[in-house]
């Protein structure tokens, strides 16, 4: 497989999708919402204009070759960290410890994936971290919910840099007959899993009526789930070729990874009810901050990984 | 004057890069007016921020109420204070009979300025907010007719704590309330109190 050219002609079906999406933003802006504002319409075009971006960022990365993805994907696990712990309560003597987990595990995180060095990589925020950040805090000499705030700081790390960083180490896999191709299991993975999301967000708009949680997610419904996670998986089935499975096996992995980034949407969003608010941040125009936009990503990328480490690495 | 200019508004960008800061005109908008800003006070940088999160046009005509025991302590800060940010330096540990803060503050409202003032006088360094000083109080008194807005910082406590040199990239945000002014037969007491709990509650409920 010529992993120049598929790459090319992939981004070049991507945009030529979203060109169209946003042709047909523009002319529902145009004959719908052109005297009022429509604020459904507005927020459509603003979420496109941010896909844009985002999808441009991606193929720039890839692009620059291994070492552009790894940085990509250590700032979006920088700016998600910096969400997750700005929403979440910690105290002055926390300092310590959240100096250590920007400046210290998540580089360190990235650099092993750099370095293909797998074994330091499994476990270094779960273990090393998971046991010296609660010291670094202990010497804050605070023990006010220490408990609480130790779990907090280890919990950002696990869902903004430990699962996150999978997705980029997925270049360091050996997979027999693949080598070079690895950036396109990337795509496969960011695709599937970020097409779910626009899928169910279309169909819960069509169809939506039995909402599935409104305690935690006020805009999630059946419709929209079964819908997008369907679609979703259709159309990762249809990538099997960029893949080494199968076009069944590329289903089921599909499958799985949009429940399971069903799930990773639908935890954040239950910490952010209790946070009392409704986006994690205001960075992307359209879709709030970061942790917004890669919650699914974080939550299928470990089980991805582990699934083509064990039957295909 | 063009390089102070610079250097303050690369501060403003550096500021604004660390913290992520992000303001929320939740009880007015940022419009040319002259105002008296009083926020919050965790952090040496809490001006610096409020200051970056103004619109340039309004930030060349507003000026932060900084303690001169902290600010005329070497030639790089008092340069910062002095000529950067154009701050009204007060000393902290003066007798009251050597200086007049309000009279101070107020002279810089009759140049046009706008003022950013910390009521609680000092910093906090645990949450919420301590009991207002009564200077805020005679300010308003002096200076009929200057809104007084109150401006909520949310985490910047947390970016620098008190003892500590090294930034931790937490996002920040602003959120500026309504514009207040005393009632002609409102007491020093209630005013404080009406003050106070209107700046908090501007902060994000508590767990």
């Amino acid at each position: 497989m010529n992993v120049s050219a598929t790459l090319f002609n992939l981004f070049a079906g991507i945009f030529a999708v979203l060109a169209l999406a946003s042709v047909v933003g523009a002319a529902l802006k145009l004959r719908v919402a052109s005297e009022a504002p429509n604020a459904s319409i507005d927020n459509l075009n603003a979420r496109l204009k941010a896909w844009w971006v985002m999808i441009g960022l991606i193929a720039l990365a890839i692009w620059a070759g291994d070492l552009g993805v790894i940085l990509l994907f250590g700032f979006i696990s920088f700016q998600s960290l910096r969400e997750f712990v700005s929403l979440t309560h910690t105290r002055r003597g926390d300092h310590r410890a959240l100096i250590w987990s920007f400046y210290v595990f998540l580089p360190l995180q990235y650099i092993l994936v750099a370095n293909h060095w797998y074994g330091l990589f499994a476990i270094l925020i779960p273990v090393y971290a998971f046991l010296l950040l609660p010291i670094s805090a202990s010497l804050g000499a605070d023990t006010t919910r220490f408990l609480e705030r130790a779990a907090k700081v280890q919990w950002g790390l696990m869902i903004c840099v430990y699962c996150i960083s999978h997705v980029p180490a997925l270049l360091t896999l050996e997979i027999e007959g693949y080598a070079g191709a690895n950036a396109l299991l990337i795509v496969f993975l960011v695709l599937t899993v970020q097409s779910s999301d626009v899928f169910q967000y279309v169909w819960g708009k069509l169809l939506g009526k039995r909402k599935l949680a409104p305690a935690i997610s006020p805009s999630k419904t059946l419709e929209g789930l079964i819908g997008g996670v369907v679609s979703a998986t259709l159309v990762g089935a249809a990538l099997w070729w960029i893949t080494p499975f199968t076009p069944l096996q590329a289903g089921l992995i599909a499958l799985l990874i949009n429940i399971m980034g069903f799930f990773g949407g639908f935890v954040l969003s239950a910490i952010k009810r209790d946070r009392n608010v409704k986006d994690w941040g205001s960075m992307i125009e359209g879709h709030g901050g970061m942790l917004d936009r890669v919650d699914s990503i974080s939550f299928s990328a470990p089980i991805f990984f582990h699934i083509v480490r064990y039957w295909w690495g | 004057m063009a390089l102070e200019r610079l250097v303050g508004s690369a501060l403003c960008g550096a500021a604004k890069l660390i913290t992520g800061a992000r303001a929320i005109w939740r009880g007015c908008t940022p419009e040319v007016r002259q105002r008296v800003y009083f926020a919050n006070h965790r952090s040496h940088a809490d001006f610096v921020l409020l200051w970056a999160s103004l619109p340039p046009r309004l930030r060349r005509r507003t000026r932060p109420v900084a303690g001169a025991d902290y600010w005329l302590t070497s030639t790089l800060r008092s340069y910062m204070a002095e000529r950067v940010f154009r701050g009204v330096l007060i000393d902290r540990t003066a007798a009251r009979d050597e200086v007049d803060p309000v009279a101070m503050m107020s002279a810089a409202l009759k140049g046009g300025d706008s003022l950013i003032i910390f009521p609680e006088g000092t910093r906090n360094l645990d949450d919420g907010l301590l009991p207002f000083k009564s200077g805020i109080y005679h300010l308003a008194r002096a200076n009929p007719g200057v809104e007084l807005v109150p401006v909520w910082i949310e985490n910047l406590g947390r970016v620098m704590p008190k003892g500590s040199f090294i930034p931790v990239p937490v996002l920040c945000s602003l959120t500026f309330g309504q514009p207040m002014e005393v009632q002609p037969e409102e007491s020093k007491d209630d005013f404080l109190q009406r003050t106070r709990a209107a700046l908090l509650a501007l902060a994000p409920a508590e767990d």
